[in-house]
């Protein structure tokens, strides 16, 4: 149906929606087109802002994606047509032979009779014929996820070219300043036109190292904007909501990936307790003390019917694992049912499988809950040795909780004091000073 | 098709204390590398170790300065190369997976095309 004259607030509202849920789509689309990033970016941009022009008076299309695509792939052609010389020079991206830049055949593509009127979508809906699309995404996927990026660009990219942010966007979500952002992001994109980073799905041989690699961006993304290393907020929801949104993405374009919905379950599980883990103060609440009924339940059913299908599946992927570790935290109605012992048991496999000194930081403290403060001190202890954890506040800030459940407040109070050395996050210091304080002199 | 240099770098300590047995084996490996590869391979060397390596730079009064040894001290030195085609990095990369490495590893760079 097409919302004839709708108002300008409408209008807003569907832009803005097509931009959260299509960005992907559109450019993956458009890169097809032009063989070149920033060109598309200049051509999809300029089709959402002629959206937000256009929409009001000749309606807002039954299919946004469809009729974005179109429009910013016209826009394309016709720069590529205006100076087709000047662009000749640039390097394009190297993609399969049949999505070689063509502008004529690209043409034709889009000369079908929905493009008839001077304005396309005006009143018809758009009609994309074109069974490729989805694969396109994929493309830009493991484009942005290449691991001949550095991590950060890879997540940089992700949020740029994935998520539609604008270089501002992200330079927030990392706090670094725009033009570090701007500079990280120009040295991928040359790098990819320089070092010809293939626009590709690629073979069915590196298949799995590669969706692996694309599935720990996604979750880095995630983990960055849960537990903000450093800064004033303790969650940064944007980069929590992109990540799952990408998630969300991943499982559709990865049906029957047993560690896409491994990823997506773990976000969902553990983003379900968002609104709990912080008070009206902003203060850092610990899972113990967090007000359950907060948790959204709408994302733990969800995340459990996905953590299940996951499991269900052969031999279990590390993100299957941690999701079914959120779930078991999720369905105790209180802290005290926690099944601890199945937690431990989970982390146990996960060190056999993936072995890193967090997950052995994460299975002591488990082991605390499970067989008593002594228990977890001994195994937090035995891990102390670890370089990898050296200078790891939570680290410290564990071996503080253990302490002071088992009274030796003069320890307790060394072990909270190296934690604050150690931790960046305002909100997390704000906590520690908090225990710090109640321990009394 | 593109071009890129595949460069070699190992450990020169443990190079130097390789057996004969070990040193044959790299060459043969090497030699089964080149014909795996011969369509795609434009050229490549071993080098010299790395204290053979001269050095030099234009000095402030606008003469120059040649010193003993490499550009860079490393502990894994440039001892070899290859310069191969391939269509793209992923294609290059997986050509430099194939390449003999045990004391090290390579690093891949793009030729910069000349248009």
């Amino acid at each position: 149906m097409i919302d004839v004259d709708p108002t300008a607030a409408a209008v807003a509202a569907a832009v803005a929606d097509a931009h959260r849920s299509e960005w992907a789509f559109v450019l993956a689309a458009t890169v097809r087109v032009t063989c070149d990033l920033d060109l598309a970016e200049e051509c999809v941009q300029d089709a959402y802002a002629r959206a937000l022009d256009t929409w009001g008076t000749a309606g807002i299309p039954a299919r946004p994606g469809a009729w974005l695509t179109t429009v910013a792939r016209r826009r394309a052609l016709d720069l590529l047509r205006r100076d087709a010389t000047a662009r000749r020079a640039l390097p394009l991206l190297v993609t399969d032979p049949a999505l070689a830049p063509r502008p004529d055949a690209a043409a034709d593509e889009l000369a079908g009779p929905e493009l008839a009127g001077p304005e396309p979508g005006g009143s018809v809906p758009v009609q994309l014929a074109d069974p490729a699309v989805a694969d396109d995404r994929l493309r830009l996927v493991f484009t942005c996820c290449h691991p001949a990026l550095a991590t950060d660009a890879q997540v940089a990219l992700s949020l740029r070219l994935l998520c539609g942010l604008s270089t501002a966007e992200v330079a927030r979500a990392f706090l670094v300043s725009e033009a570090a952002m701007a500079a990280r992001i120009t040295r991928a994109k040359k790098k990819i036109a320089a070092a010809r980073i293939p626009y590709r799905v690629p073979p069915r041989a590196e298949l799995p190292a590669r969706v692996d690699a694309v599935l720990t961006v996604v979750h880095l993304m995630f983990s960055t904007g849960y537990a903000a290393p450093t800064g004033e907020e303790l969650m940064r929801d944007d980069l929590a909501e992109r990540s799952l949104d990408l998630a969300r993405m991943l499982r559709v374009l990865l049906p029957g990936h047993g560690e896409a919905a491994g990823l997506l379950a773990l976000i969902l599980l553990t983003d379900a307790r968002r609104g709990a883990r912080v008070d009206e103060a902003g203060r850092l609440v610990l899972l113990a003390d967090q007000d359950r009924a907060r948790w959204d339940p709408a994302k733990i059913n969800e995340g459990v019917a996905l953590v299940r299908e996951a499991l269900g599946q052969g031999a279990p992927g590390r993100f299957a694992v941690m999701a079914a570790i959120a779930a078991v935290h999720d369905e105790a109605p209180r802290f005290g049912d926690t099944d601890w012992p199945q937690i431990v048991g989970l982390y146990d496999l996960l060190m056999r499988r993936w072995p890193s000194p967090v997950v052995a930081l994460n299975r002591a403290v488990a082991v605390g809950f499970a067989d008593g403060p002594a228990e977890g001190l001994a195994a937090l202890d035995a891990l102390a040795a670890s370089p990898e954890l050296a200078g790891y506040g939570y680290l410290s800030a564990s071996r503080a909780e253990f302490l002071r459940g088992l009274g030796r407040t003069g320890e307790a109070r060394l072990a909270y004091e190296e934690a604050l050395l150690l931790t960046g996050n305002a909100v997390e210091r704000g906590f520690l000073a908090a225990r710090l304080d109640q321990l009394g002199s | 098709m593109s071009q890129y240099l595949i460069l070699i770098y190992a450990d020169e300590a443990q190079w130097a204390n390789a057996t004969p047995g070990e040193t044959a084996q790299l060459t043969k490996e090497h030699a089964e590398f080149g014909q795996r590869h011969a369509d795609v391979i434009r050229g490549g060397n071993a080098l010299q170790p790395s204290p053979t390596a001269t050095s030099v730079r234009p000095d402030a009064g606008g003469s120059f300065a040649v010193t003993d040894g490499p550009f860079a001290e490393t502990k894994e030195a440039l001892g070899g190369y290859y310069l191969v085609e391939a269509a793209d990095l992923d294609q290059a990369l997986a050509i430099a997976r194939e390449v003999p490495m045990r004391f090290g590893g390579v690093e891949v760079r793009p030729i910069w095309e000349v248009m």
